[in-house]
């Protein structure tokens, strides 16, 4: 069985963010793992490429929403829930893996709106005990309104 | 840099994609906190980490991710598109130090990118491949298995 309060988190949805797509911030991205396709770094590159411009790489946004650069604060409502059950003693999170769905290109200078929902809570029974696996599913939409990609992310919740 | 261009019917089933080596730095985890904004600090505070039962730093599942995405997006050239993608982070990985501002203390490589092709089909008009892919360390032991679905451009035209 997992706390009643877990499951009064399924189905929210939190405020939508506003994400800028920057060119400093694909670069820096694409630096960090090590990627040095032109499409990411190089403006000549990107005008040349189908995409006429530089573009985010896939995952760009990776899961959830960081929070203004702190640590793992993401959205309020992630923040909320993270509290709540930090408070039955869940103090243990695993980031166990990632799905997404990628529908449209980003291009650097982009403006994407992101809206997070804890799409489901459900419990696993482990050997070291109780475990809540949370789904958060993060739609992003461009600023024509496109759906652009879709990602679900899911957590592990435990005691020990 | 040249791009390679992939067509679907130069994908066998059962080939496998070419490798990319990496090699995981306490440099690159700091890099990607930064670049992620993932500041969970299990991921370059030695005593945190002793403290999370997990011994020392580790690797971000979503770097991780990232180079997943990478071995993809190399293999596929800038005509293909990566429309799924998934993995799970089974395993941890570790990081190496560094001896010098860019060196590592080790000249080698820590992880693998894999991938191989399990699926080709055609649907809405979209020429698809499916592969599973995977990080592994040096011991060949696989820490991050996933899936990946992409389209690529067909002589078909």
């Amino acid at each position: 069985m997992i706390p009643e309060v877990a499951m009064k988190f399924q189905g929210k949805v939190a405020t939508p963010m506003i994400l800028e797509v920057e060119k400093g911030a694909i670069k820096k991205y694409a630096d960090a793992v090590g990627d040095e396709n032109g499409l990411f770094w190089d403006e000549e590159y990107g005008r040349n490429s189908r995409y006429g411009s530089i573009v985010a790489p896939p995952g760009f946004f990776g899961w959830p929403l960081k929070w203004k650069g702190t640590f793992v604060l993401m959205t309020e409502l992630r923040n909320e829930f993270m509290k709540a059950l930090a408070a039955e003693g869940y103090i243990r999170f695993l980031d166990a893996g990632i799905e997404y769905e990628f529908i449209s290109p980003i291009r650097a200078g982009d403006t994407l709106t992101a809206s997070l929902e804890i799409e489901s809570v459900t419990g696993q029974e482990t050997k070291a005990g109780t475990r809540i696996v949370c789904v958060n599913k993060t739609s992003y939409y461009n600023q024509f309104g496109a759906l652009v990609a879709i990602a679900r992310q899911t957590s592990f919740l435990s005691r020990t | 840099m040249a791009r390679n261009l992939l067509y679907w019917e130069d994908v066998e089933v059962g080939s496998e994609l070419p490798a990319l080596a990496k090699t995981a730095t306490t440099l690159m985890l700091v890099k990607w906190a930064a670049a992620s904004a993932d500041f969970n600090p299990l991921h370059f505070d030695l005593p945190f980490a002793e403290s999370q039962g997990i011994g020392r730093p580790i690797v971000h599942g979503q770097l991780k991710r990232a180079w997943l995405v990478q071995l993809l997006t190399d293999w596929i050239g800038e005509e293909g598109w990566l429309k799924k993608f998934s993995c799970q982070f089974r395993g941890m990985d570790y990081p190496i130090n560094m001896k010098s501002i860019s060196e590592p203390a080790e000249d080698k490589v820590t992880h693998w990118c894999k991938g191989k092709v399990v699926n080709k089909s055609v649907e809405n008009g979209e020429y698809l491949v499916e592969c599973e892919i995977w990080v592994e360390d040096e011991t060949g032991k696989p820490t991050t298995p996933g899936t990946a679905t992409v389209v690529l451009p067909s002589r078909a035209g």
